[in-house]
């Protein structure tokens, strides 16, 4: 059925206006996969609009309660006047990512910098600019993992985005430094950024990948951001992301994935902070000997809202999948988790695992925990598993019985629940700046920082803490 | 002295448990609390350390000269209350060792002093691990996780002579411990005493007294001390049970 002008809500009002405005431009200055992409995206939200409760994978969520509010969609175009580290200081020294930005939708570098290529022949830079000097790339990889209408959010993606980050690494190349894109909204108006980024790797090659949202201010802001990754055969991804935002930012974090032959993925999500957050991770593991490690850690208190949705999509036999999310939750925060799991007709010998545990830390706090497995194949090892519980107190009056104080003992608690994801980072770097965060957020001393995350571990403002947890 | 107990009512759910108990220990004692189940021994344990739920309704501890009724658990403990637990908590992804050493620097703090030199504690590990003849694996292994119960109750007493209490509550040590065993728990324990520390042991059977022979012997019956004396009182008990006691009582 076709919505009409009259039941669109406000927030899809203003995408299709703003959408109906910029048509020309959106679709006539871009690549042609770009443009059929963007119709069809727009098709979809002209008769559907955005997901409401009564679509299955939306009827918890929160979400669709903020479509009446308003937000600036036509961001005009931020250009580079200072170097980042102004704005937002990440400086870790002697660290092992190379840092590229993005402000308020827009890729943000000098103009000579909007997209460079290393000696090795690995692109970086604005996803605007590479779809021009990389035609055929767009042409075989852009729209092709995620569908343009498979639900609002994606569609309004599509159809409205303004900028994003490409990253191409050819055959054979190992990328050897990590590449983290830092996205900030600072904007004194609330804003919906749509930003799109599309990460291509050849054969045998790697590339460590991180993604951080930060706010800057305390705005309200919506983000909407869909990212397409393509892992080629033989060749081994890993994806971090580190999400610290406002307590009134809301943030739609899509990542679609595509697994050749023999390919690795490797997620870890840290979600430390943000007023509602839905990260959204499809891995289609679509050659044989795919393998795929997707954790994640959530940290909430106050009204905040987690959601996290993960699809693995066995399509083909001889493939491993391993899902571990643990969170805790303090005060009013509430969550989701929904754990799928589909193995084709003859995806035979598959083994896919999944687990969630919680811990709520008070009454109010809830968390919505559910496996989903539609298995189509006989010969297959499926487990799942989820917990819902409080924090020991037979261990915390044990721990005090020995003269712990109470908050260190809780800490030292919720900490080893914690690090059973924590140990997975294998970059020793982030592993540690990973468990700082972690510490801080858990202590309270982190809400929004007013620097990168990653930077919590310098030494203006060294981590405190009684307990030395680098052994545990 | 070091401990005194005085009119002691302690309530549960506001069921009360405790219906005025009256116990003094001094440094240089051993007292063993006995008595059937369901007496209130365990809860007296609880109220000493200040486990939350145990609600004192009337009386007082007094430790060292100060009551401590309201006191957290954890200042109880840093002051030299310790307790070796009937059913030792299992603390998964916390290794023994540095659960030890942050007890351990916890109480150096409470007491004015620097964190204890690594040396020095890794010292101290290796004495007091041969004391209660404990595995070195086990001080690797997270706490009490994969320990077979006469481990746990070993590792209490190991965890005692880390800590170095002034009063030390051992509940119900003895518990499932084969003969082995509670002969290195009451060796460490034995070591361990001096004129400057007290202890009390709860507990069942007499066979534990045979190791750690105590000064005092109480008999608990429904929330109370009942009946006290030597160590001949313990052997009194293991010949003719509880029942001419509670019969006394009950008169």
């Amino acid at each position: 059925m076709q919505k009409s002008d009259t039941t669109y809500k406000l927030l899809e009002a203003s995408i299709v206006s703003e959408f109906e405005r910029k048509q020309v431009e959106l679709t006539g200055l871009c690549h042609p996969a770009v443009s059929r992409s963007r119709m069809r995206a727009f098709e979809f939200l002209k008769n559907s609009g955005l997901p409401d409760r009564k679509n299955e994978k939306w009827k918890n969520s929160p979400f669709p309660g903020q479509y009446e509010e308003e937000f600036l969609l036509d961001i005009p175009p931020v250009y580079y006047d200072r170097a980042m580290e102004e704005i937002f200081k990440c400086e870790v020294p002697g660290f092992w990512a190379d840092k590229y930005s993005m402000l308020n939708g827009w890729y943000y570098s000098t103009k000579e910098n909007q997209l460079i290529t290393t000696g090795e022949g690995v692109v970086i830079g604005s996803i605007l600019k590479a779809q021009h000097q990389f035609p055929e790339l767009f042409e075989k990889h852009f729209g092709k993992i995620v569908r343009a209408d498979q639900d609002g959010f994606t569609a309004a993606n599509t159809a409205l985005f303004k900028d994003g980050m490409f990253v191409y690494v050819p055959d054979g190349v190992e990328v050897k430094n990590a590449v983290q894109l830092i996205k900030l909204i600072n904007r004194q108006e609330p804003l919906m950024v749509n930003s799109r980024n599309l990460i291509i790797l050849g054969k045998n090659s790697r590339l460590t990948f991180l993604h951080c949202d930060d706010s800057v201010n305390h705005t309200p802001s919506f983000i909407n951001t869909l990212t397409e990754v393509f892992v080629g055969e033989n060749s081994s991804f890993e994806l971090y992301k580190l999400q610290n935002l406002n307590d009134s930012t809301s943030l739609i974090n899509n990542t679609f994935i595509h697994q050749e032959q023999d390919s690795r993925l490797k997620v870890n999500i840290l979600s430390l902070n943000g007023g509602k957050i839905r990260n959204e991770l499809h891995a289609n593991l679509m050659g044989q000997g795919a393998d795929v490690d997707i954790n994640g850690v959530y940290l909430m208190d106050k009204q905040q809202h987690i959601d996290n949705q993960v699809y693995v999509n066995h399509a083909v036999p001889n493939c491993h999948s391993n899902e571990l999310f643990k969170g805790v939750l303090d005060e009013e925060a509430s969550g989701i988790f929904n754990g799928y799991i589909y193995v084709a007709r003859d995806a035979q010998q598959t083994n896919a695992f999944q687990r969630n545990n919680n811990i709520l830390m008070t009454p109010k706090a809830t968390i919505d925990t559910m496996p989903y497995l539609e298995i189509y194949a006989d010969d297959v090892k499926c487990s799942h598993g989820a917990t819902v519980g409080q924090l020991d107190e037979e261990a915390l009056f044990y721990m005090m019985q020995r003269g712990i104080g109470k908050e260190d003992a809780r800490l030292l608690l919720l900490f080893a629940f914690l690090a059973e994801v924590t140990s997975k980072v294998s970059i020793e770097a982030l592993r540690i700046s990973y468990e700082d965060m972690i510490k801080r957020r858990l202590q309270g001393e982190l809400s929004i920082c007013d620097k990168c995350v990653l930077h919590c571990s310098v030494p203006d403002k060294p981590v405190e803490f009684d307990i030395d947890l680098s052994k545990i | 002295m070091l401990l005194n107990i005085k009119n002691l009512h302690v309530a549960i759910n506001g069921k009360e448990i405790l219906k005025g108990l009256d116990l003094s220990v001094n440094k240089g004692e051993v007292h063993a609390i006995m008595g059937p189940n369901g007496t209130g021994k365990s809860t007296l344990a609880a109220a000493i350390t200040g486990r939350e739920g145990y609600e004192i309704t009337q009386g007082e501890i007094v430790y060292n000269g100060e009551v401590i009724n309201n006191m957290a658990p954890d200042v109880r403990a840093n002051r030299g209350i310790f307790l070796s637990f009937q059913y030792p908590v299992e603390i998964p992804g916390v290794s023994m060792t540095n659960f030890m050493r942050t007890a351990i620097n916890a109480q150096r703090e409470f007491n004015g002093l620097a964190p204890i030199p690594a040396g020095e504690f890794l010292k101290k590990m290796e004495k007091m691990k041969k004391l209660v003849d404990i595995n070195t694996k086990l001080t690797k292994r997270s706490v009490n996780e994969g320990f077979s119960g006469g481990e746990k109750k070993k590792n209490e007493i190991f965890q005692m002579a880390m800590l170095e209490p002034k009063l030390a509550i051992l509940d119900e040590t003895d518990s499932g411990l084969d003969i082995d065993a509670l002969k290195v728990v009451a060796r460490g324990v034995n070591e361990l005493r001096s004129d400057e520390n007290a202890f009390v042991v709860i507990t069942h059977y007499q066979r534990l007294l045979d190791y750690i022979v105590p000064d005092f012997v109480h008999v608990m019956y429904d929330g109370q001390i009942v009946k006290s004396g030597g160590k001949g009182l313990a052997l009194e008990l293991e010949d003719k049970g509880y029942d001419w006691i509670i019969d006394q009582v009950d008169e």
